[in-house]
C-alpha cells in the first residue's frame, strides 16, 4: 500500500514538472487550458486521495484491534442515529425508517462495514460542527423560552467532499430530500406555540397561506411577502445598543428560513429579499427609528410599484403590439401577468380568442378561464394532452415565467416546456412574458437537478369511488413524484417580453449585468 | 402579539344547580382538579403566557391554580346575570389583538393549532371548534327515564370542504321549518347539515368583533347571539357590496357590522388584496366569483372527530368527564402521596385519591375519585362514584354510581345508589337511597 502511495505522489510531481516545461513551448493557450483542467481535477483528486489514505490508515489500525472494533460497532451506529435525530427534531417519525438501512449492512464484509462506519463518522463530525455554528446563531436571534424546538434554520447540506458513492451517505441524503415533500400533512405550526412569539404573526399567517396554496403564483407570493415585511418593520423596535441596520436583518433571517420551510422560496421572493436586506443595511445610523421605518416601508411600496405594477403596464404595452386582430392565443396555467396582458389588450379593442391549456394536478387553468371569461373574452379550454391537436389553429403562444435563468432558460410551471416544444414543432411563435425582477443568476439545464417537490398525494385520483394508488406508500418499489417547475431551453422561446423591452432569451445575462451595475 | 386568551369563568352552571349551588362551577373537582384547570392547562400547553380570566370574586378567592402563565383575573358581580358577550364588552379596554375565548367548562385535548390555523390562513373573522357528541353511558343520579334527545339540537351547515361555516341555528329558535337563504345556496350549492355536533365554546374572534360588541349593546351572549349573527352576516348583501358607509350612517339603532378591515391601515390591506387577486387560488369552483365570493367576513369551524371534548355543563357530562379526564390528563400519581391508605384496603388502579385522605381497612374503592381531606372508614365499598372534598363516610357504607359533594356525611351502613348528595348534607345511618337527588331545603326553594 505504501508503494502505491509513492507512485501517486510521483505522478503528481511528474504532472507539475511537465506543465512547467511545456508552458515554455509555443502552444501556450491550448496547454494553459489543459493545465487548468488538470489543476481542478488535481485538487479534487488530492482530496479524494487524502480520504482514501485516511481510510486505509484506519483500516490498518482496525485490523490490529479487531475485537474492540466489533464491540464499538453498535456505538457509532447509535451516534449516527442520534445525530440524525438531533438534526431533525420536528420530523421524528420520519427518522425511524433510517434504522433499517443500518440493519441491512450486516450482510456486508467487515472491511466494507468499517469503511462505512468511518464515512458516517466523518459525516457526523462535520454535521456536528455545522450544528454548533447554527446553534450559536439561533441563540442570538431567537428567544430560548419555548423548550420544544422552533423550526431549525436552513436544512443542512452535506459538504461536497464526502464520498458521493457511499451508499450510507446517499441514503441519508435521499431521506432528507423526502422529508421536504410531505409538507401539508405535518404543518409546521404543530410544533410552534400558538400566540407565536418568536416568529412574527404575519409571517406565520403567510407561511400557512403558502403551504396551503392560498397564495400561489410568483407575483402574488412576492407581494404578500413584502406586505408581511411591512408589518414586521412596523412592529419592530430597535433594542438598546443595537443598530437598526444590523439588527433588523438578523431578525429577518429566522422568518425567511421559516417561510422557506413552509414552501421553498421563489426567485421573485429571493430577489425581493435581497433588495430589502440591501435597503436595510443602507439605512444610515443617524436618522431616527421612526423615520427609518417609514423610509423602509416606502422603499417596499416603491419596489412593488416599479417592479410589478409599472412593469406589468410596460409589458402589456409591448405585448399589445404583438397581438393582432383575429389571433388565436394559447396560454398555459395561470399567470397573473399573461392574464393582465390579455385583459388589457381586450379592453383596448383587439379581437382575438384564447385557448387555455390546463394540466393536472393543479388545474390552475380553470382560474385563468374564469377570469378571462368574466372579462368577456371567448375562450377554449383543453388539457395539455390535447395540445398538439389544438396547435394548428394557434397563432401565438404566451407563457408566463417563474424565473429566467442566467443561461437563457425559462423556469415555469411544469408543462410549459412541453407546450414550447410542441409549438416549436408546429412553428408557432412562443412569447414569454417576465418582469426583470424575476431574473436570477442561477443556471440550470434540466428540470431534475433542482426543483420543488409538491405533495405526492395530489397525484392520486379517485374515479367511481375507487382510488387505485391509495396505499402507494406500502409498495416499496413505487415512489410518486410531483414536480412543480420545469425549464424550457432558449431554442424554443422566440421572444421574451420584459419591462426593458423585447429581448431574445440569450440576452438575460446582459440584463443581469446591467442591473448589477445599476445597483 | 397575535392572540389573547380569555377564559369565561363567571357562569353559574345553571344546568346542574344541584352541584353548583354551594360550589361555583369553575371550582368543581374533576379528577381532583378544579374544572378551570383544564382549559388553563390546554392554553399553557400550546404556549400561551398570559390569560385573562373573567370570574366572580368568590371564585377568585378560592382559586389557587399553580400555573406558569400569568393570570389576569377580572372580577364581575355575581348576581348581575352577565352574558358572555357582556363580559367581553367589560374587558374591551384590555383587548389589543384578536382573542381566543374559552369557556371554563371545556375539557379537551384537541390540537388547537387546527382551529387557529383556519383563523390565520383564511384571515377569518371567527373560527370555532365543534365535536361529535358522545353518548353518555353512565347512569345519571336523579334522572328518571331516558334522556330526551333532540330538544336543543344545533343545526350546523358546512360547505363541501367541511371547514367553512355556512349556517347555524338552534332548534329552539326555529318554529317548524329550517329556513336557508337563497344567497347561501347560490354561493355554496352543496351544504352539509350536521346535527350531532356539540359546540366546544372555543372561539377565535377578530379584534374588530370586540369593537363591534362595544358599539352594539344588544348582544348579550356569544354563543346564543353573536355567533349566529356573524354566520348570517357572511352572506348578507350589505357586507359584500360597497355600501357599508351608507348603512352605518342610516341605522344608528341596528348598528351594522362594519367591514372588519378598518383597523388595519388601508394601504396594507390593499396590498393583501392585491396579493390575493394575483394568486391563482379559489376556494370554490363552478361560478364566476372570486375567492371567498368577495366576502370579507368569513366563519370557519374545525370539527374534531377522535379526540376527547367535553363541556361540563350538565350532571351527566360531569360524571362522564370525571371518568375519562383523569386518564388523559393526570400526570402525578393517582394516589396522592399524603393520603393515608391502610394496607388492607383495596384501591383500584383507576381510582384517584386526593391529598390528606384517610382510607381505613377493608374498604374497597373502584373506579372512583376521592377528594382531598376525605375520611373513609372501614368496610366501605365505593364504586363508580365521585366523592368531593372533606366528606366523611362512616363504616359499612355502600356507595355506587353516586356523587357526594363537599363536607357531606354519610353515616354508617348507608346504601346509596345513583344518588346525588348535596353539599353539607347528612345521610342518616342505615339509609337506603336509590336514584335520588338529596339536597338541602334552602336549595329546594331556589328554582
Amino acid at each position: 500500500m505504501a508503494g502505491t502511495e509513492d507512485i501517486t505522489q510521483q505522478e503528481l510531481n511528474n504532472s507539475t514538472g511537465e506543465t512547467r516545461d511545456e508552458t515554455d513551448s509555443r502552444k501556450n493557450d491550448y496547454l494553459q487550458s489543459k493545465v487548468e483542467g488538470k489543476a481542478l481535477s488535481k485538487e479534487e483528486k488530492l482530496k479524494l486521495r487524502k480520504e482514501k489514505k485516511q481510510q486505509k490508515k484506519n483500516k490498518k489500525d482496525d485490523k490490529g484491534l479487531a475485537k474492540e472494533e466489533k464491540a464499538k460497532k453498535p456505538v457509532p451506529v447509535m451516534d449516527g442515529q442520534q445525530a440524525q435525530q438531533q438534526k431533525a427534531p420536528p420530523t421524528s417519525p420520519l427518522v425511524t425508517p433510517e434504522a433499517p438501512p443500518t440493519g441491512e449492512k450486516s450482510g456486508k464484509s467487515k472491511v466494507e462495514l468499517r469503511a462505512d462506519r468511518r464515512a458516517r463518522q466523518d459525516v457526523d463530525r462535520t454535521s456536528k460542527q455545522g450544528k454548533k455554528g447554527d446553534r450559536s446563531q439561533l441563540a442570538s436571534t431567537a428567544k430560548t423560552k419555548a423548550p420544544p424546538s422552533e423550526p431549525q434554520p436552513v436544512v443542512k447540506r452535506l459538504p461536497e467532499h464526502i464520498q458521493a458513492d457511499d451508499p450510507a451517505v446517499l441514503k441519508k441524503v435521499a431521506k432528507k430530500l423526502e422529508r421536504q415533500q410531505y409538507s401539508r400533512k405535518a404543518p409546521l405550526t404543530q410544533q410552534m406555540s400558538i400566540p407565536s412569539t418568536v416568529i412574527h404573526p404575519s409571517i406565520v399567517h403567510l407561511g400557512l397561506q403558502y403551504s396551503q396554496g392560498i397564495i400561489a403564483g410568483s407575483n402574488s407570493r412576492c407581494i404578500a411577502l413584502l406586505h408581511a415585511f411591512k408589518q414586521v418593520i412596523r412592529d419592530y423596535a430597535t433594542p438598546r445598543n443595537e443598530e437598526l441596520s444590523r439588527d433588523l436583518v438578523n431578525k429577518l433571517k429566522p422568518y425567511i428560513s421559516f417561510l422557506n420551510q413552509c414552501r421553498p422560496l421563489s426567485a421573485s421572493m429571493g430577489n425581493a429579499i435581497k433588495y430589502i436586506k440591501k435597503e436595510i443595511s443602507n439605512v444610515s445610523s443617524n436618522i431616527k427609528e421612526e423615520e427609518a421605518k417609514t423610509t423602509l416601508q416606502n422603499c417596499i411600496d416603491k419596489y412593488i410599484e416599479e417592479k410589478i405594477h409599472l412593469a406589468a403596464k410596460a409589458i402589456s404595452k409591448s405585448a399589445f403590439e404583438k397581438i393582432s386582430d383575429g389571433d388565436v392565443i394559447l396560454v398555459y396555467g395561470c399567470s397573473s401577468l399573461v392574464n393582465y396582458i390579455l385583459c388589457d389588450a381586450f379592453e383596448r379593442g383587439r379581437k382575438f380568442r384564447v385557448i387555455v391549456v390546463d394540466s393536472r394536478p393543479r388545474l390552475e387553468g380553470r382560474e385563468t378561464l374564469r377570469r378571462l371569461v368574466k372579462k368577456g373574452l371567448s375562450c377554449t379550454y383543453v388539457l395539455i394532452t390535447a395540445v398538439s391537436y389544438m396547435l394548428p389553429e394557434v397563432s401565438k403562444v404566451f407563457l408566463g415565467a417563474h424565473a429566467l435563468l442566467a443561461n437563457g432558460y425559462v423556469m415555469s410551471r411544469v408543462g410549459a416546456s412541453q407546450i414550447a416544444l410542441v409549438a416549436k414543432a408546429y412553428n408557432v411563435p412562443v412569447l414569454v412574458c417576465c418582469e426583470t425582477y424575476k431574473f436570477c443568476e442561477r443556471v440550470q439545464t434540466d428540470s431534475f437537478v433542482s426543483n420543488e417537490l409538491d405533495d405526492p398525494d395530489d397525484l392520486i385520483v379517485t374515479r367511481k369511488g375507487k382510488t387505485e394508488l391509495q396505499n402507494w406508500q406500502d409498495i416499496p418499489s413505487l415512489r410518486l413524484l410531483n414536480l412543480v417547475y420545469d425549464v424550457t431551453p432558449p431554442d424554443f422561446v422566440d421572444l421574451v417580453i420584459t419591462d426593458l423591452g423585447m429581448i431574445p432569451c440569450t440576452s438575460v445575462p446582459v440584463v443581469l449585468r446591467v442591473k448589477n451595475v445599476d445597483q | 402579539m397575535e392572540l389573547q386568551a380569555v377564559v369565561m369563568a363567571a357562569g353559574g352552571g345553571s344546568r346542574m344547580m344541584d352541584l353548583t349551588y354551594s360550589m361555583p362551577k369553575p371550582l368543581l373537582p374533576v379528577g381532583n382538579k378544579p374544572l378551570i384547570w383544564y382549559p388553563l392547562n390546554l392554553l399553557e400547553k400550546i404556549g400561551f403566557e398570559e390569560v385573562i380570566v373573567i370570574t366572580t370574586k368568590e371564585v377568585h378567592k378560592q382559586m389557587n391554580i399553580d400555573t406558569k402563565m400569568k393570570l389576569e383575573m377580572v372580577c364581575i358581580q355575581e348576581d348581575a346575570d352577565m352574558g358572555t358577550a357582556n363580559a367581553l364588552r367589560h374587558i374591551q379596554q384590555k383587548i389589543k389583538t384578536d382573542i381566543l375565548v374559552v369557556s371554563c367548562d371545556l375539557i379537551t385535548d384537541v390540537a388547537l393549532h387546527e382551529v387557529v390555523d383556519l383563523f390565520r390562513a383564511h384571515d377569518a373573522t371567527l373560527s370555532m371548534l365543534m365535536s361529535k357528541t358522545h353518548e353518555f353511558t353512565e347512569t345519571v343520579p336523579g334522572q328518571k327515564g331516558k334522556k330526551k334527545t333532540g330538544e336543543q339540537r344545533d343545526f350546523v351547515g358546512v360547505d363541501s370542504s367541511g371547514k367553512r361555516l355556512l349556517f347555524m341555528a338552534n332548534e329552539a329558535d326555529l318554529d317548524e321549518e329550517l329556513v336557508i337563504k337563497k344567497s347561501i345556496m347560490r354561493k355554496h350549492p352543496r351544504m352539509h347539515i350536521k346535527t350531532g355536533l356539540v359546540d366546544a365554546h372555543l372561539y377565535c374572534l377578530k379584534k374588530s368583533v370586540v369593537d363591534f360588541l362595544a358599539d352594539n349593546k344588544s348582544i348579550t351572549s356569544i354563543r346564543g347571539e353573536l355567533i349566529p349573527y356573524l354566520v348570517r352576516k357572511q352572506f348578507s348583501a350589505s357586507t359584500n357590496s360597497q355600501k357599508t358607509k351608507d348603512d352605518s350612517e342610516k341605522n344608528q339603532k341596528k348598528t351594522d357590522l362594519k367591514t372588519p378591515d378598518i383597523h388595519i391601515s388601508s394601504k396594507d390591506e390593499d396590498l393583501l388584496d392585491l396579493a390575493r387577486e394575483k394568486s391563482c387560488w379559489n376556494d370554490h369552483r363552478g361560478d364566476m366569483s372570486d375567492a371567498y365570493h368577495g366576502g370579507k367576513l368569513r366563519c370557519y369551524v374545525h370539527i374534531m372527530e377522535d379526540s376527547m371534548c367535553y363541556r361540563v355543563n350538565t350532571l351527566a357530562a360531569y360524571i362522564e368527564a370525571n371518568r375519562l379526564a383523569p386518564k388523559v390528563f393526570s400526570e402525578e400519581f393517582p394516589i396522592h402521596p399524603t393520603a393515608e391508605i391502610s394496607e388492607q384496603s383495596m384501591v383500584g388502579a383507576d381510582s384517584i385519591i386526593g391529598a390528606a385522605c384517610h382510607v381505613s381497612e377493608k374498604s374497597s374503592i373502584k373506579r372512583s375519585t376521592i377528594g382531598a381531606s376525605s375520611c373513609i372508614k372501614e368496610k366501605v365499598k365505593i364504586t363508580n362514584s365521585i366523592i368531593m372534598n372533606g366528606v366523611t363516610i362512616e363504616e359499612g357504607c355502600n356507595i355506587q354510581g353516586s356523587v357526594i359533594c363537599n363536607q357531606a356525611v354519610i353515616n354508617r351502613g348507608a346504601d346509596i345508589k345513583y344518588c346525588l348528595v348535596g353539599s353539607g348534607q347528612c345521610i342518616e345511618a342505615e339509609a337506603e337511597r336509590n336514584n335520588e337527588v338529596i339536597v338541602g331545603i334552602d336549595q329546594l326553594m331556589e328554582i
